[in-house]
């Protein structure tokens, strides 16, 4: 089921600034889509105004090209899965599932046998068969969770909207979970909308990233097109840890400041004056010195992550992070200047194209 | 020896002030026997008094519970103007003498009042009657269910609503499957308290109700009367009825916990 977003505006009340500021989306059918930013940049009140959970002051919420008025035309339409799961203390797990279906109007209630037979299905589905007779608080936070992924997808709805599902959980849970969240996306064939503030756990389960910054999209783009472009500064820094280097666009070459960091050709569309070059420490190129130049970069091993041992190199008096492939000798490093020509270039916190 | 000393203060305390006043009650309405003190209960304007005061009760409480239910709803998940305010004028009755409370309603019904003299013309009596007496204890009875219900409220949040109202559950439904249980120890205390203070309402009633034994006496009002009347044995024995009826109703508050014990002693 698709989902268009057009121009989503939300105060709060009394307040001039707005949560929202004419957001559009389009999210096509079965896309599996994160919303990421820091907090209060509107993810979660995005995510909200979709569900129809709080009003909006101007806009459009749109489900497969029809506009949803209130929550009651989404209700069983839209799975909804909370932060802290927000399962009914007083009901066991199944009843919780089957909570949906329990509250129809007798006429389009399934017979209790078929809700039964459903409950069990989602609780086979989630890999919780022998649950359904425990209470909430009986249950441990991935399980939790799963009984409230089975109770929003008990009315068999084709949109699932997750407000940050995975932040009560252990690391080891999450990953696991979080693999498992796709498959199920995948074999459902639903569309998934994720809130997070944990860049990783975006860029590993979403087709698409939607990039929040005060109450606006500053960018939309595949994990790919994210990385390789960043659209702002802000995108640049937020998607992983990032090194500036200030300097000047004269005549097609990037000079930066630092006297250490070496000049590189940058693409022609780039008109000259100030810019700023950022590079994840891991694409810096550290150049050897010369035979009789003297070798004035120099760094300690540091911890190894990821594959790639860590360096901090000291330069004109700012220390820059630098990360090597771990090939076993982690020696000491030595060099002349440092190659930054894999940088983005920004100017005025904007990507230079 | 600090806390030694602490614990005998505490009990001296509670003995002197909490326990033997109902103490001293029990053993003047028996101080002629047992048989004495029954044989003044079938006295029939005592017994018009207690059934009025289970009417009072029975009224004052579905009428409060199911006000403060909603009063308190509105109050924890809503925020609007006057939302303070609406607030401070719960807590009224709290604040104000039950006598003035009982002034007010004289003033808005009695023969001299604003309305007293169009309600007579068609025949409605509500001052110096009982549904003047119902009146005055919903309002001092008022603040106990919003204000045992709305912190827990405020507490429990909005998600489990949320969540159910997105299941496609109407307002009716949110109610009594997810926000009611979620705060049943809450209510029931509110309700407790409610009964217990309906029951022993007396200074509002006294305004309102104008003594008329047999009619608008309810149990607190006749007690006074048979006591000013030199009846000791059946003002002390109606007094022990009802602070027995209080009691009781106090005690059913910790009714869950006792069960949930129970249920965990056998497990």
């Amino acid at each position: 089921m698709s989902i268009e977003v057009s121009a989503l505006e939300r105060f709060a009340p009394g307040r001039r600034k707005p949560l929202l500021s004419k957001v559009s989306l389009d999210v096509p059918d079965s896309a599996f889509v994160a919303l990421v930013g820091p907090s209060g940049a509107g993810k979660t009140t995005l995510l909200r105004a979709i569900a129809g959970l709080d009003p909006y002051q101007g806009g459009t919420v749109s489900l497969d090209g029809q506009v949803m008025k209130d929550v009651s035309a989404r209700a069983g339409q839209v799975g909804f899965v909370f932060q802290n799961y927000a399962l009914f203390p007083h009901m066991t797990a199944a009843r919780n599932i089957a909570f949906g279906l329990d509250i129809l109007p007798a006429a389009r209630r399934p017979t209790r046998e078929r809700i039964n037979e459903r409950v069990r299905e989602l609780l086979e589905l989630m890999q919780i068969p022998d649950l359904g007779g425990a209470y909430p608080a009986r249950l441990s936070g991935g399980q939790r969770q799963r009984v409230a992924l089975a109770r929003a997808l008990a009315t068999g709805p084709r949109v699932l909207l997750l407000d940050e599902p995975f932040g009560a959980l252990d690391p080891i849970v999450r990953r696991s979970i979080r693999s498992w969240l796709r498959d199920l996306h995948d074999r459902l064939g639903l569309t998934t909308i994720l809130v997070t503030h944990d860049q990783e756990e975006a860029l590993d389960v979403a087709d698409r990233i939607v990039v929040m910054q005060d109450g606006q999209i500053v960018q939309d783009a595949s994990p790919v097109a994210l990385d390789r472009s960043p659209a702002t500064e802000f995108v640049m820094e937020f998607l992983g840890e990032a090194v500036s280097f200030p300097g000047d666009v004269r005549s097609g070459r990037m000079v930066p400041h630092d006297p250490l960091v070496q000049p590189f050709a940058v693409p022609e569309t780039v008109v000259d004056g100030s810019a700023v070059a950022m590079i994840r420490p891991y694409e810096i190129q550290l150049v050897p010195a010369q035979p009789g130049q003297e070798a004035l970069l120099k760094a300690a091993p540091r911890g190894a992550r990821n594959g790639y041992r860590h360096y901090v190199l000291n330069s004109a008096g700012h220390s820059i992070p630098f990360f090597l492939p771990q090939d076993g000798v982690d020696h000491a490093l030595e060099g002349a200047a440092l190659d930054v020509s894999r940088a983005r270039l920004f100017r005025d916190g904007l990507a230079c194209l | 020896m600090m806390r030694y000393g602490l614990w005998v203060a505490t009990w001296v305390f509670i003995l002197v002030v909490l326990v033997a006043p109902p103490a001293m009650v029990l053993s003047e309405a028996l101080k002629d026997g047992l048989g004495a003190a029954l044989a003044t209960l079938s006295d029939p304007d005592g017994q018009s008094a207690i059934w009025l005061t289970l009417r009072v009760t029975v009224v004052s409480v579905a009428v409060n519970t199911v006000f403060g239910v909603l009063a308190a709803w509105l109050l924890a998940c809503f925020r609007f103007r006057g939302r303070q305010a609406l607030l401070v004028l719960i807590e009224l009755p709290l604040s104000i003498s039950p006598v003035v409370s009982g002034l007010v309603w004289l003033l808005l019904f009695g023969a001299q009042g604003w309305f007293g003299p169009q309600l007579e013309r068609w025949n409605i009596h509500i001052a110096f009657a009982v549904p003047g007496i119902i009146l005055a204890t919903l309002f001092v009875t008022l603040p106990y269910v919003v204000r045992t219900l709305l912190p827990v409220m405020e507490l429990q949040g909005r998600d489990a609503e949320e969540a159910a109202v997105l299941a496609g559950a109407n307002f009716w439904q949110v109610l009594w499957h997810v926000t009611l249980p979620g705060v049943r120890g809450a209510l029931l205390s509110g309700v407790l308290l409610t009964t217990a203070r309906s029951l022993g309402e007396f200074g509002a009633v006294s305004v309102v109700s104008g003594h008329i034994p047999g009619e608008t006496e309810t149990m607190p009002l006749h007690i006074e009367n048979l006591y000013n009347g030199y009846q000791s044995v059946a003002a002390f024995t109606m007094a022990a009825l009802l602070g027995v009826m209080a009691m009781g109703a106090v005690l059913l508050r910790s009714a869950p916990e006792w069960i949930a014990r129970l249920r965990e002693k056998k497990a």
